[in-house]
């Protein structure tokens, strides 16, 4: 409003003030007179003239004043930074604090103006601009200043919005330089009503027209001009109104010149960067959609309520929300829905949600499922031939080439080395085998099956430590090799997982009643057990505090791999019948001791300390309301395996890099020793090559061998020339 | 994590698994905006939780107008279990759960002398390790060594662990804060996120620290970089190479960084959005073995 004290009205005024006279708005607002609209009682200047008040014309440069003037919430800051020097030459009048008055003297005021309003007025001609359609304002000055010519004076204000661009140093064409007029220093530039010289109208059209020329003038490189960007700067800043546009004028700057070149996709064409994400969104969607097809509705409702694998995830997910483990709940829900689809996809009997792997690039999700009686042998089988086609190729090969060499003459020594025993796998549904996992890499994403682990996979995983990439074709590399490729070393460490870490509140699983279990089981251990249904459940607070109270459920590994113990040997005697050479086997083999680990059911007090520290760590979920809260173990062993019980429930969960916790450092075993080639028999001797002087020095002796020859030689030849001569 | 938007970060973070309970998230939402009165930080951060054997840590981190001055680091201890047989309603340590204790700056010498610890934390504050070393003494003229027991306080290996945490780990995207030409750092707050393409690259993401690197690059490099934005080091060049796992999760719609030197450190962003935080859920230990591991 160009009063004094803008701050508190100005938009408001903004309106109202159009009509009024601008000249009279900048003398109330030095006179803090906060007048909403102008009076007449303007006090002369050289501005004031009622040809301005009355043409039509000076609607453009009233609108302009007007805005300068109320610019000021806006520029008084730019305004204070910009020009702080020439403030302090102007006694420190600040803008904004005319609330003081000012008096009305014309030549403080024109200071104030130039100084103090130079930056003003240029943002206020733009700002003009935007009102008012871009460029027109220019023509409507210069038509206004045509008009109003004996206002010459009212123009200054206009110009000076121009000249401010040359006061400010920016290098200019040269037609202005060469301009006589313009030979005033910055100061003088100002065109200082005061001093009664006034210049020629003329240069000044010609230096808005040079001005603005220059402004739009676009470089080969890009098609945005100055006045343009200036102008859609500005639009943004009085559209959103930021506060403190100051302090974010560069970034502003650098987001329109973006936007410019960046114009945001029309609504006809898909933005290419999001399609992922509206990929997968339609994939979980499928997630959502009941797949029944229509029809029996009800009655499919019935079936799915009373039985079905799935189990209550969410019912999971809270209890251990509770300790602070898990994944978010929609996170938790879509998981829900992609395990109920893999029920529906395969003959599955039992499920669980065992985890989440964190990978490299993807992460695995596990579920723990049981098939059906007799549904799995099909694709097993298949499997298994795979595996063992695999395994077998070794020795195999060895066999035949070891025939092939017998046919050469000469026989080459055979090498002593016998690739030991191969432990054989644990069947299906036993030992390490119990569980069937199919992990995908997020839900939605199809369900892909881990094949079963072998004893030797188990055992190499205990010497490797890798991080899993997400991809399950990708290879180990590793020393010692590992047999396999991600998917086997995820289904071993799985299996090692679940080996130390499923446990279960004491007296939830029994073992099942029968007389002479353990004379039968020779030693080996139970490996079945059952719901207890008289279970009643564990006070949480004794759950929390001795670890007696918690049992693993699930058998332990042996350090052959496998859960129940089975001499290799054995299975070697089979080999025999294979082939003669095989009968080696039998020479050097030690004595395999038998292999113990600790039964089904242990308590966790029995398990072995890490570095005396308890393998495992006990709380409550909420210590304010112990009355309600859950005991949540966790594991130090492996870090991610957590456990919870409440009540009659309970369940474990791993979400984790999938690698055992040990305070040493990894130490990668060293490679093996070098074998010796060939044992020395009388056949094949080993020697070493004889070196260069050896044989210089026999190469010598020859020569000499054979010089003396030649001399005994000759002197028979003379020998015989003499007796002919004779 | 900023302690505003406590909430929605937990929920963007929670792909790690470790998140936190609810009774824990209302007590911190009081408690942070508590300790923001009192000790009159312009930001605070929720840093995360260092699990201990018998009680964790709860970390939070004060930061003053300038972003990158030295932060102010907090810690809380969380309830944890009884040493022992006591009644089941004694709590050990008697710490509020909603008081914040200061902890003092972290010192090189500090740096060192915890580096020889290893193992879990023990979760009191007050523990000490004991840790024997040969000592050169001389006595007279004579130098021997003798073995001398050193102890070390847990207090100064959580304050170095959470140094060393923050000085190779914690990451901020590129545009988030910007520096003024008068020095101090602000927070940028036209940042409206990275775009998808540059949230898949490392090198849109920088070390939350003063810059180590920035001047040993070379002049043509330089050329290319915006001084106001591109003021710490990228994350493209972190040794080893590999050290960090970038994934999109949700189809695009969240990009997530874990460090694998730190394993815990969970960094997230939803791509042109202004949401972004990291949090360090760990057991606070170093993962010596990456090189093994990659």
């Amino acid at each position: 409003m160009g009063d004094p004290s803008p701050d508190p009205e100005p938009q408001p005024q903004q309106p109202s003030s159009r009509r009024s006279s601008q000249v009279p708005q900048r003398r109330s607002r030095e006179l803090s007179l906060p007048q909403p609209s102008i009076s007449e009682e303007v006090p002369q200047t050289p501005f004031d003239g009622p040809a301005m008040q009355s043409s039509q014309g000076i609607l453009a440069s009233q609108t302009n004043l007007q805005d300068w003037s109320s610019g000021p919430p806006l520029t008084a800051q730019e305004n204070l930074a910009m020009y702080p020097t020439e403030e302090a030459q102007l006694g420190g009048v600040e803008y904004p604090s005319l609330n003081m008055g000012f008096p009305s003297e014309l030549q403080p005021q024109p200071y104030l103006e130039e100084g103090g309003m130079q930056a003003s007025r240029n943002v206020s001609l733009m700002l003009q601009q935007l009102q008012q359609g871009q460029g027109s304002l220019f023509q409507q000055l210069d038509s206004t200043y045509l008009e109003t010519q004996p206002d010459y004076l009212g123009q200054f204000n206009m110009y000076q919005g121009e000249d401010l661009q040359f006061d400010q140093g920016v290098p200019h064409g040269p037609y202005m330089r060469d301009d006589p007029t313009l030979q005033y220093s910055p100061s003088e530039l100002g065109f200082m009503p005061f001093s009664a010289e006034v210049p020629e109208p003329e240069p000044r059209e010609l230096a808005v027209q040079n001005a603005k020329a220059y402004l739009l003038q676009t470089s080969a490189g890009c098609s945005l001009s100055l006045y343009e960007h200036l102008v859609n700067l500005l639009t943004k800043i009085l559209n959103q109104r930021p506060e403190d546009p100051l302090s974010i004028l560069e970034s502003l700057n650098r987001t329109t010149q973006r936007e410019w070149f960046h114009p945001k996709l029309d609504t006809m064409r898909d933005d290419p960067e999001l399609e992922p994400t509206y990929e997968m969104a339609e994939r979980q969607k499928g997630l959502f959609l009941r797949s029944s097809a229509g029809g029996e509705g009800e009655q499919e409702m019935e079936e799915e309520v009373a039985e079905t694998a799935v189990p209550n995830i969410m019912e999971t997910a809270f209890y251990f929300e509770q300790a602070g483990v898990g994944l978010s709940s929609d996170e938790s829900f879509r998981i829900f829905m992609a395990l109920k689809q893999l029920v529906e996809q395969q003959p599955i009997h039992t499920c669980r949600f065992w985890g989440k792997i964190l990978g490299l690039s993807r992460n695995y999700l596990v579920a723990e499922v049981e098939f059906r009686e007799g549904e799995e042998e099909g694709e097993e089988e298949e499997v298994e031939e795979m595996m063992e086609g695999g395994e077998g190729l070794d020795p195999h090969g060895e066999e035949e080439g070891e025939e092939d060499e017998e046919k050469v003459t000469d026989v080459i020594p055979k090498p002593m080395w016998r690739p030991p025993p191969i432990v054989p796998k644990e069947e299906s549904r036993s030992g390490t085998n119990k569980y069937l996992y199919f992990v995908c890499n997020e839900p939605g994403r199809p369900w892909t099956r881990l094949p079963h682990v072998t004893p030797l996979q188990i055992v190499q995983a205990r010497k490797i430590k890798k991080f899993f990439t997400g991809y399950l074709d990708a290879p180990i590399v590793s020393f010692p090799p590992f047999p396999g490729n991600e998917a086997n070393y995820l289904r071993a460490q799985i299996a090692r997982i679940s080996a130390a870490t499923h446990i279960s509140p004491l007296g939830f699983y029994q073992f099942s009643e029968e007389e002479g279990d353990e004379e039968e089981e020779g030693g080996a251990g139970r490996d079945s057990y059952e719901e207890n249904p008289d279970f009643e459940g564990i006070p949480v607070l004794e759950l929390v505090d001795s670890m007696a109270n918690w049992v693993h459920h699930t058998q332990h590994i042996l350090p052959q791999g496998r859960c129940t113990w089975v001499n290799p040997l054995q299975k070697l005697e089979e080999e025999e019948e294979l082939g003669e050479e095989e009968e080696k086997a039998d020479e050097g083999v030690e004595e395999v001791e038998q292999e113990v680990g600790p039964p089904l059911l242990t308590p966790l007090s029995e398990d072995a300390e890490i570095m005396h520290i308890s393998p495992w760590t006990a709380r409550l979920s909420c210590s304010l309301c112990p009355q309600y809260s859950v005991a949540v173990v966790r594991s130090n062993l492996w870090p991610g395996a957590y456990a919870y019980a409440s009540g009659k429930k309970f369940e474990n969960l791993y979400i984790g890099w999938g690698h055992k916790y040990s305070p040493e450092n990894f130490n990668p075993p060293l490679p093996a020793p070098i074998q010796h080639e060939y044992p020395s028999s009388p056949d094949v001797m080993e020697m070493s090559d004889p070196t260069v002087e050896e044989e210089q020095a026999l190469k010598a002796a020859q020569e000499q061998a054979l010089a003396a020859a030649e001399e005994e030689e000759e002197d028979e030849e003379e020998d015989e020339d003499e007796d002919l001569d004779d | 994590m900023d302690a505003e938007s406590l909430l929605l970060s937990l929920e963007l973070a929670s792909g790690s698994g470790q998140g936190l309970s609810p009774d824990r998230r209302a007590s911190l939402l009081t408690s942070l905006t508590l300790v923001k009165r009192d000790y009159r930080y312009d930001r605070v951060l929720f840093w995360g939780r260092i699990l201990g054997l018998v009680a964790d840590y709860y970390i939070a981190q004060g930061l003053s107008e300038d972003q990158l001055a030295p932060r102010k680091t907090l810690y809380r201890r969380g309830r944890g279990r009884k040493l022992g047989n006591q009644d089941p309603g004694d709590v050990v340590g008697s710490l509020n759960c909603m008081e914040w204790s200061l902890l003092p700056p972290a010192t090189e010498e500090m740096v060192v002398q915890t580096s020889v610890l290893k193992g879990r934390f023990m979760g009191d504050p007050s523990h000490e390790y004991e840790h024997t070393e040969l000592q050169k003494m001389s006595e007279g003229e004579k130098v021997f060594e003798e073995e001398v027991v050193v102890q070390i306080k847990e207090e100064t290996r959580l304050v170095s662990v959470i140094d060393q945490i923050d000085k190779a780990v914690a990451v901020i995207p590129r545009g988030a804060l910007f520096k003024t030409p008068f020095g101090p750092i602000h927070v940028n707050r036209t940042f409206e996120g990275l775009s998808l393409s540059e949230a898949k690259k490392l090198s849109s993401y920088f070390h939350f620290k003063e810059p180590v690197e920035l001047k040993n690059k070379t002049l043509l490099e330089k050329a290319d970089l915006d001084p106001s934005l591109d003021f710490m080091d990228p994350l493209e060049h972190d040794i080893p190479k590999g050290s960090w796992s970038i994934q999109m999760e949700r189809g695009n719609a969240l990009v997530v960084l874990r460090s694998l030197l730190w394993p815990g450190l969970t960094f997230f962003h939803a791509p042109r959005t202004k949401n972004y935080g990291y949090i360090y859920v760990g057991t606070g230990e170093k993962n010596i073995d990456l090189p093994f591991m990659l």
